[in-house]
């Protein structure tokens, strides 16, 4: 008789630190302790807490242990599971700075007790390859209830009032562009999920896809009722094979379930799904280029309108709606819009999934509720910078936002208020950036993306990008003077009014609002040839510091071009600055802080 | 499946599977499975209690857990009320008397104080 649920992520991260061979190690050992008709080891989605991965949660004692080990599972059965005892240095605890009394229970640590879970509600909670685990969570009651008690136009109503906006990084109303379909003439009709999700650091998507895919499905199917729309595609990047592999398996099930297929649950309404790979341009992001390379063309945009709900794939009228959208409107219709409508600020109701990665301590997926402050994620939530450096500016929106400063961080989240700042919300990402980030090479870093992506069609986009990444990389080395920035200000202004796409016209805001938030770190690079992060390299020149050299010689040994030379012992060490190559190994070597980078 | 009422019905026998993983029940089941609780016949008790668990709903979780320190005293099953946060010890539990306590305690409030610790130390 089953007595435990062990639940093991495997989500992408955890997967790439061989959550999948502890799930092999449980049913291996499992038998050995008699274990196995009491037990059941469940693969289950992201639980967010990225950091901490490979991350087991033992149900019903609700004990999760992080960083787990392929050698620490047979600790976990013999002593947990078989004798009840909790593995303490596995566990997953906090200390509380006020009581400094240590924190087990998983919805008191700081990581989760801000978040509200609405999109991610099954991640990490369910199996996402078992549909019975989904419908126990009332997955596909919404889509029941939609298709035998509502008619169209009242589901497109309720999400109108739910003040539902698009999670793929423009915040249109969903009900709106829902409504705009609808109002087509009858006769085929698409709905379109797009999973391209490309922005560098975002990954909530993926993570949906992983952890809840029926979730997903369900509201494709809600949608397609809605617009009167037959036949869905779920356009992904192939690059996410985890996510494809579990949709795949989610909608077989469905249809097996006859949730998905033609009259569903009884009714007059049919709806089929197919999945479409892409090969993970960035541009295909874009809701018009995802369209061409859904119908087998290059993906490149072309002009709006007519917009895809006029005039979508195959030429028929289209919704496309990103996976975070989605994963909102199942529980949209069944805890009714003025629940959702009561989450959120003014203007932007519900929560959002953000990834967050770079200098933070918890590097994860996290989701709150609209209008919190980023100090709050980025400090309660995220555990701040880590080894203690200062925390310098948060990148948000990926290539078409912006970043955002100290004084800023106290501004409630919400798409308006982002806007405003001169970011953006985009699908999600969060790059916290601290005081060794350099912010003309975090610029470059995303021009460089840029270049990469941009699909050649629009000359603003194809040649200009190109343009601004080669002032950024001279900028990067010192050469230019001040005139250079204005050039290049001046180059972005024309670039985001005359590229064809949203992809070519937010292209500068990453140079733009550096710009605007750190001149002076950019004239630093351009007058004084200085990087002041120690980033440049060619900007920085490395010497040791006589007064504080102890003559260990480390710093000779490190050096991989034998560009330092001194004496063991007796004379103080130098660094040959024409045979240096910067790399910093002299730097890093140093036990003594003796070497001096500038 | 062929109507809402269908999705209804398969979502009630979907929810079993899924049981294990909700935590927020009125009670705590646990039984010490220690060396101690295990030689004195703690495993036909939860054996038991898993059992009857699995036959009705019980607004409870029934786990285990380590020495409780009261070897003499084996098999030993405490009931945790998380609303109230008070804790009854249950001892020399047998299956039938785990069965009771399901069906007293947990189902209809009702303390079995014939067989709390109580009772035997007096």
């Amino acid at each position: 008789m089953e007595r435990i649920n062990v639940l093991i992520c495997a989500g992408t991260g955890c997967t790439s630190s061989n959550s999948a061979l502890l799930v092999q190690k449980f049913n291996e050992l499992l038998p050995q302790y008699g274990l196995e008709e009491e037990v059941k080891v469940i693969k289950t989605g992201c639980f967010g807490l990225c950091q901490k991965g490979p991350i087991v949660a033992i149900y019903p004692d609700k004990v999760f242990y992080n960083h787990v080990k392929v050698e620490d599972v047979e600790v976990i059965i013999s002593e947990h599971l078989y004798k009840g005892r909790v593995v303490k240095r596995l566990e997953l605890s906090e200390i509380d700075e006020a009581t400094k009394e240590q924190i087990l229970d998983i919805d008191k640590i700081k990581f989760y007790a801000k978040q509200k879970r609405i999109a991610l509600r099954n991640c990490g909670v369910i199996n996402p390859e078992d549909i019975m685990e989904y419908i126990a969570k009332d997955g596909y009651m919404a889509l029941g209830k939609v298709i035998s008690e509502m008619t169209p136009q009242e589901v497109i109503d309720e999400i109108k009032a739910s003040g539902l906006r698009g999670r793929g990084g423009g915040g249109f109303p969903t009900g709106v562009k829902w409504q705009f379909a609808a109002n087509q003439p009858k006769g085929q009709k698409y709905v379109i999920c797009n999973a391209d999700e490309g922005d560098p650091g975002a990954f909530m998507d993926r993570s949906i896809l992983e952890g809840d895919p029926h979730s997903v499905i369900e509201a494709m199917a809600i949608a397609g009722y809605a617009i009167g729309a037959d036949h869905g595609y779920i356009y992904i990047r192939a690059e996410y094979p985890i996510a494809v592999q579990r949709l795949k398996i989610a909608i077989k099930q469905a249809e097996e379930y006859g949730l998905l297929g033609k009259n569903i649950l009884g009714t007059d309404f049919s709806f089929e799904l197919e999945i479409r790979l892409g090969a993970g341009a960035f541009v295909c992001g874009e809701e018009t280029a995802l369209i061409m390379s859904i119908e087998g063309k290059r993906g490149m945009p072309v002009p709006k309108p007519p917009f895809p709900a006029v005039s979508g794939v195959w030429g028929k009228p289209t919704i496309i709606n990103n996976v975070e959208t989605f994963a909102n409107v199942a529980q949209i219709i069944l805890n009714g819009a003025s629940w959702f409508a009561n989450i959120g600020t003014e203007r932007s109701k519900g929560t959002k999934v953000f990834a967050l990665g770079g200098k933070i301590s918890n590097t994860g997926l996290v989701e709150i509720p609209m209008g919190t402050t980023l100090r709050e994620i980025i400090y309660e939530i995220g555990g701040g910078c880590p080894n203690n450096k200062n925390f310098k500016a948060v990148q948000t929106g990926g290539p078409s936002g912006g970043c955002l400063t100290e004084d800023q961080l106290d501004t409630p989240i919400d798409f308006d208020n982002l806007v405003e700042l001169g970011s953006m919300m985009g699908s999600g990402g969060m790059i916290v950036l601290d005081e060794d980030n350099c912010m003309v090479d975090v610029a470059r870093f995303y021009l460089d993306f840029i270049v990469e992506e941009s699909c050649g069609k629009c000359t603003p986009c194809r040649v200009g990008t190109k343009r601004l990444l080669e002032m950024l990389i001279k900028i990067t080395k010192g050469e230019g003077g001040l005139e250079i920035l204005d050039e290049m200000e001046k180059l972005c202004y024309e670039i985001k009014q005359t590229a064809l796409c949203g992809l070519g016209q937010t292209a500068p805001n990453p140079i733009l609002s550096t710009l605007k938030q750190f001149r002076k770190e950019y004239e630093a690079h351009v007058v004084d040839k200085r990087c002041p992060a120690g980033v440049c390299k060619a900007l920085l020149t490395y010497q040791v510091k006589a007064d504080l050299c102890r003559k260990c010689s480390l710093c000779a040994k490190n050096c991989p071009v034998g560009a330092i030379s001194g004496v063991p012992g007796k004379e103080p060490y130098h660094i040959d600055t024409s045979k240096c190559i910067k790399c910093g190994a002299c730097y890093n070597a140093c036990r003594f802080n003796a070497i001096e980078r500038r | 499946m062929k109507s809402l009422e269908d999705l209804k019905k398969m979502r009630e026998k979907a929810l079993k599977k899924v049981e294990m993983r909700d935590v927020n029940k009125k009670y705590r089941v646990v039984v010490g499975m220690a060396t101690c609780g295990i030689a004195a016949g703690a495993r036909p008790v939860l054996n038991k209690l898993i059992e009857e668990l699995g036959n009705n709903d019980y607004p409870c979780i029934v786990t285990q857990t380590g020495c409780i320190g009261l070897c003499a005293y084996e098999p030993i099953v405490e009931v945790f009320n998380q609303e109230d946060q008070t804790k009854t010890t249950y001892v020399h539990v047998t299956p039938e008397k785990a069965v009771s306590i399901l069906q007293n305690h947990i189902l209809k409030d009702r303390i079995l104080t014939e067989f709390t610790i109580d009772s035997y130390q007096k």
